[in-house]
This record gives structure tokens, sequence and C-alpha cells, in this order.
């Protein structure tokens, strides 16, 4: 194993609400090594989202209960002071974040909102930032960049303007970059644009990605390792292959069913029943127990600790690994 | 303003019987205008141009395209919420296309629509039970006392608590949302459902209830589907038969696994090699098509084949062939392709169809 980039540890973050504590992440530990691409899965409120922002200091830290370590190249951004973090945030971590719509200024040209960022961390001359700028959203596949600089961000099309957050985001040659749902308000065509785009970019800025999803489907290609969460804790984690071919968790095998695969002509899908639990009243022992087909007694006594099978394949479950592999190749796989 | 409308043969029974909805060279264009007090007519947008269409009674039409394909303003046009600038429309055999008022209200008793953002289509200040009950109260359909009953037959029917009668849309989630606008949408109990986009805005696990819920509706209540989404696994799924729509005109029609099986039409096959798949090995080696640059713009369509300027095939073709110097084959950027009927007995608009499959075959599948 290489070195880690970044390690996070036990990493809790809670939200006092006045309608009781919501416990958005609930410790929760792994780590990415440089040149690695980690997937984070699960559906909306698994606290996916409440990670990465977590792992960006963006969270107010006084209205938030965050405890745990995250440590970047050995150092605890949690225990970090906000002006050293800034000098952190955008240069060597950068977020690529869901809608492309509302995450551009408007008021501001899209070449203007690049360059921000490349003078305030690399004490660039206002000439040689824009410069730059031009220069991204020529390695981001926009056409003219030079004129499309010039523009302001309602000029451009969805995925134009998720290309420029990608310039803005790669713009300081970061170490990590955390896309949250990059691809979620696109059309499947731009989708695969995007993808392909954040790919070719890895390997030649060599950066870390984590991507954020809620469609397994989307990552297939991407990831080296995939982590799959629910209530705020990693259910399932593992390498893409493990998660695909040998997927251990009732959550996971859910996740899988509920694609529309092209080329099979079965009518059901089979998703997941219910829906994810409050965070404020999570359910006893193991949370996803009530949505659960295969739950036993002993699923609502214990909380299941993330045991690795194989050394680095680990998942959340009580199920016997006989019974796991039985149910996923008789009635997941065969079916999907 | 003066509509000149094509002379078209109503269309014929066939032997699926008589389709529920037909449309025949519908065109929608938007004006564009110049000018504060003297509106000058500068241009159109073309976002619909000359679509033929039949939608059979039971049977699910699945709509696909990219953003700006006029798939949404085809939706609209069938709804009768737009007047089509040209074509005919039929619903039930009876000519639609111009009926407004008292009658346009009868017809519109028999469609329906589910729209995309379950955030946004239901109204925040009314209770759910008032939003479902409203068509009632509209139509006139079940006498005042027994609207609430009608209304918690329906909540259960697609899997709400009737309990919830008195809540409020933000008490619910998404899927939730999704599932109050199916209830509404099913409360006179119409004969076609229009859903644009119904599952885009949702999580794939919720996403898979919904269409498995809109499928037993179906079969219960034998609807009539004309589904829009711009995922084709998703259309694929639900659908008998799938239409692919690029820049106002449909491109391609066929049935869900010839479309799958052997796609015609290169926007088919770029559109099928985006598809996600749940698959890495096969993922990893399949051949992708990736299309570049986005729809260009229906305001001044391009020439010829409207698909030319991104078409990899034409493309590849021309610089195959020593006796084209242009970028691409010739005939595409002069003359637009009409729908023909392919092989495999698709209809597909392309001067050049594809031969053979573009993608890897799905091993799981």
């Amino acid at each position: 194993m290489p070195v880690p980039l970044l390690e996070v540890d036990d990493m809790r973050v809670h939200f006092p609400t006045d309608d009781g504590l919501v416990k958005a992440v609930d410790g929760i530990t792994f780590s990415i090594a440089p040149g690695e691409t980690l997937g984070i899965v699960g559906e909306s409120g698994s606290g996916k989202s409440v990670s990465s922002l977590t792992i960006m200091g963006l969270l107010d830290r006084k209205r938030t209960q965050i405890s745990g370590r995250v440590l970047f190249r050995g150092q605890d951004l949690l225990e970090l002071p906000d002006d050293e973090m800034r000098t952190i945030r955008g240069a060597k971590i950068s977020m690529i974040f869901q809608d492309p719509m509302t995450s551009l200024h408007p008021y501001y040209k899209v070449g203007a909102q690049i360059a921000e960022a490349i003078i305030h961390h690399r004490d660039a001359s206002k000439k040689e930032a824009m410069n730059q700028a031009v220069e991204m959203l020529g390695k981001v596949n926009i056409p003219q960049p030079r004129d499309r600089a010039n523009q302001y961000p309602h000029e451009f099309s969805g995925g134009m303007r998720q290309r420029a957050m990608i310039a803005m985001a790669l713009a300081l040659n970061p170490d990590l970059l955390i896309a949250d749902e990059p691809t979620t308000a696109l059309d499947v065509t731009v989708q695969a644009q995007i993808l392909e785009l954040i790919d070719s970019l890895k390997s030649e800025f060599n950066a870390a990605v984590m991507i954020v999803t809620h469609d397994l489907g989307v990552v297939a290609e991407y990831c080296d390792t995939i982590q799959v969460m629910y209530a705020g804790k990693i259910v399932e984690y593992g390498r893409t292959d493990d998660i695909y071919y040998r997927p251990h968790h009732p959550y996971t095998w859910g996740l899988l069913g509920s694609i529309p695969h092209l080329g099979d002509d079965s009518d059901r899908l089979n998703p997941i029943k219910g829906l994810p639990p409050s965070l404020i009243n999570v359910p006893s022992g193991c949370a996803f127990r009530p949505r659960c087909p295969y739950a036993f007694e002993r699923c609502s006594i214990d909380v299941p600790p993330l045991i690795p099978t194989d050394g680095f394949h680990a998942d959340a479950c009580h199920l016997s690994l006989q019974d796991k592999d039985r149910i996923a190749n008789e009635e997941v796989l065969s079916t999907s | 303003m003066s509509v000149v409308i094509n002379e078209r043969a109503e269309p014929a029974p066939t032997e699926r019987g008589e389709p529920l909805v037909s449309l025949r060279g519908v065109k929608k264009y938007f004006p564009i205008t110049r000018g504060i007090l003297l509106q000058r007519h500068v241009g159109d947008v073309h976002a619909v141009d000359g679509i033929d269409l039949d939608v059979f009674p039971g049977e699910t039409v699945g709509l696909v395209g990219e953003s700006g394909c006029g798939k949404s303003t085809l939706a609209r046009v069938v709804m009768r919420l737009y007047e089509p600038t040209e074509g005919t429309l039929w619903f039930d055999g009876q000519d639609v296309t111009k009926v407004d008022g008292k009658e346009l209200r009868v017809v519109r008793r028999n469609m329906q629509m589910i729209f995309q953002d379950p955030y946004a289509s239901l109204n925040p200040r009314k209770t759910i039970g008032s939003i479902i009950g409203e068509p009632y109260h509209l139509h006139k359909m079940v006498a005042r006392a027994k609207v609430k009953d009608e209304v918690q037959q329906l909540m259960k029917l697609v899997g709400l608590n009737p309990e919830h009668y008195n809540r409020y849309p933000h008490e619910f989630s998404g899927g939730q949302r999704q599932r109050i606008g199916v209830a509404r949408a099913l409360a006179l109990r119409p004969k076609l459902i229009v859903c644009d986009e119904p599952v885009s805005a949702l999580d794939v696990s919720i996403q898979a209830q919904i269409l498995n819920l809109l499928e037993d509706l179906q079969q219960e209540f034998n609807l009539t589907y004309l589904f829009i989404a711009h995922d084709l696994s998703v259309v694929k799924h639900v659908s008998d038969r799938v239409a692919v729509m690029y820049l106002g005109k449909i491109v391609e029609i066929a049935e869900g696994p010839t479309l799958y099986e052997h796609p015609r039409h290169p926007y088919t096959g770029a559109l099928l090699s985006a598809v996600p798949v749940a698959d890495p090995r096969a993922a990893r080696d399949r051949k992708r098509t990736i299309l570049e640059g986005d729809v260009p713009s229906p305001i001044d369509p391009p020439s010829g084949c409207r698909f030319h300027p991104r078409c990899p095939r034409s493309r590849s073709l021309a610089s195959a062939d020593a006796s084209v110097s242009e970028a691409w084959m010739p005939r595409c950027v002069a003359d637009e392709p009409d729908l023909t009927t392919q092989p495999e007995g698709q209809l597909a608009a392309c001067h050049y169809p594809l031969e053979t499959r573009i993608i890897a075959t799905d091993p799981a599948g």
C-alpha cells in the first residue's frame, strides 16, 4: 500500500437541531492514496455530501459537532485554524459541486471566476492569471477559450458550466479533487464527456479523485475503490470488482438491483423497499434492518461492525459469508 | 397569424387497432422578436419540427434525446398545453388540433401529465389531500362529500399512507412527492399519461420504486404512456417502442430490443454508448463514441441532416473516401434524410445507417 494522501479516522459530524441531534456522519474511516479514484455511493441523506464538505472544511464549526481526524499529508485538517485551511482549500484540495447552474456567480465573467483563485493562491498578476484561466478552459475542451472566458455563466450550457467548474477546480493543480455528484444534473451524453474528462485530467495532473454519487452505474468505469454509505456509516468497502462481482451487503444488492440494464429484458426492477431512515432516530442495531429482506433477530440488537473478509473488501452485515456469497450469486447477480 | 396546414391523410386503423394519439407533421415554433414597441419577428425557435407519431392504446412509447431536442415541447403539444404551429393532432379518433374551451376540457379529462420536478410541481400551500382532489373539483366528476374517500383510495393505490391526507408537500421526500404527482394524474382515470422525466430527479433506488409503480398501474388501468427521459436505459426498461429525438425531429423509432441490438442512426449509437453500465469489466472494454459539443441551436438548425456537425460516422466515412474533400459526406450536408424502414423493421433517418453494433455486448444481459 502506498502512503495515503488523505486519511479519515473515525469522523463524526453531528448537527444539533430543535428536533434532536442529526447524526449525518457517524464514525467513518477510510483513506485515499495518490492517484487513486474513490467512489462514495449512497442515497440522499446517507452522509456522503456532508463527508466531503467536512473534508473541505466548509461546515460551520460553531454549529456542528465534528470529531475524529482528517489527516491530509499527515496534517489534521480539523485542527487547522481557518486562515491555514484557506491556503489548502482550492489549492491542494478542490471540489466540483453538483449543480453547475447555481455554483458559478452569475454577475462575474467565467474567466474572472477561474482567475480569482489563481490570483489569491499564487500571487499572480491579473493578466497572468487570466492567461492561465484561458489555458485551463482550453484543457477542458471548451472551444474558443479566449472568447468564452469573457462570457457570463448564463451564456454557457449546463455541460460547459460543469467544464468551467472543473477548470476552476484544477487550475491550481490540486492533490485531491472532490467531485460531489458531478454529473447528476447533466444529460447522459454530457455525463460521459465529463467523466472521461475528469479521468484524463486526473492522470495528467496525478491527482487523487473522490467521486460522490447515488448511482453505482456511473462510477463503475472510473473508480479503483468504492465505499457504500448508509445512514452516516460505511456499510461496504472494497475494490471496484469486489463491489460489482462479489457484493456482500444487502444495501449494495439493493443499489445494484435498482439500475435498469440495457441488455436485459426482465420486466421488474428490484428496488430497495421503503425510505432511508431519519438520522435523528436511527433504528437500533443495523440501521438498514427495517428495509432489509434478510434481517434476523441479531440485526435489531447489535450494530454490525465493518469487518474485512479478505484483508481489504469489508462489509458491515451479520449474515455469514456463505450466505452473502450465495444470495449475491443466486438472487442479485443472476438477475442484473 | 396564418397557418398552413399540410393536407395529410387521417391516420388509418392498422392491425394494432386505432391509435390513441396520432401526430401528423406536427411543428411548434416559438417566435423571436426584437424591439419594444414595434415587435419585429426576426426568427423562430424550431422546437418541434415535423413529427409523425402514433401511440396505440395500452402501449408505452418512450421519447429520448438530449436537453433542447424538443421532447418536452412535444409532450406539451400532445397535452394541448401548446397549440401546434402546423400539423394535426388526433386523440382517441378526434381531431383535437383546434378544440378549445369546454370541448378541450372534456378532452383533457382523458390525458394527464406527471412532471419532472417533484419539488416545483406541487403547490406548497395546499395539503396533499386538496392537491390530489383538485381534478375532481375541476371536472365535477365526484360528489363533493365523496372526494375524500376517493383521494384516500388513490393514496393507498400509489403507496402513500391515507392518514397523511392533511399534510403539506414539504413533509414528504422526493420519491413520495412523485407518488403524489402520480396519484393526481390518476384521479380522473385518464387514458393517456404523459410522463415528462418522472424519475430524473430521484435517487436510483427510489427511481426503481416509481418505475415499478408506473408499470403496475398501467396493467391495472390499461393506461397508455408517453414516457420522456434522457436516460436510454430507463426509457428502454419501461417502453414498448422508443423514439429518439434530435433537434425537433425523430431520427429513429424502434421496439426497445431492436433499438438496443441494432441501432441504425449514429446518434442512437452514441446515446447507447454513453449509457453508464454497472459492470466495470464490460465498461472498460467497450469502445465509446463520445459526442463532441452540445446540441446546436434550434433557431437555425444545420443544413441537410441536422446531426451531421456532430456525426462521427459521416466524418469517418468522409475521411476514408478519397473522392471526398470535405469533413463530412456531401449528402449529409445537402439532403435532409427521411425516416425510412430499415432491415430490422425500425424507422431511421440516415443516409449511411450503422451496419453493426458499435458497443460491446453486455455480458450480464
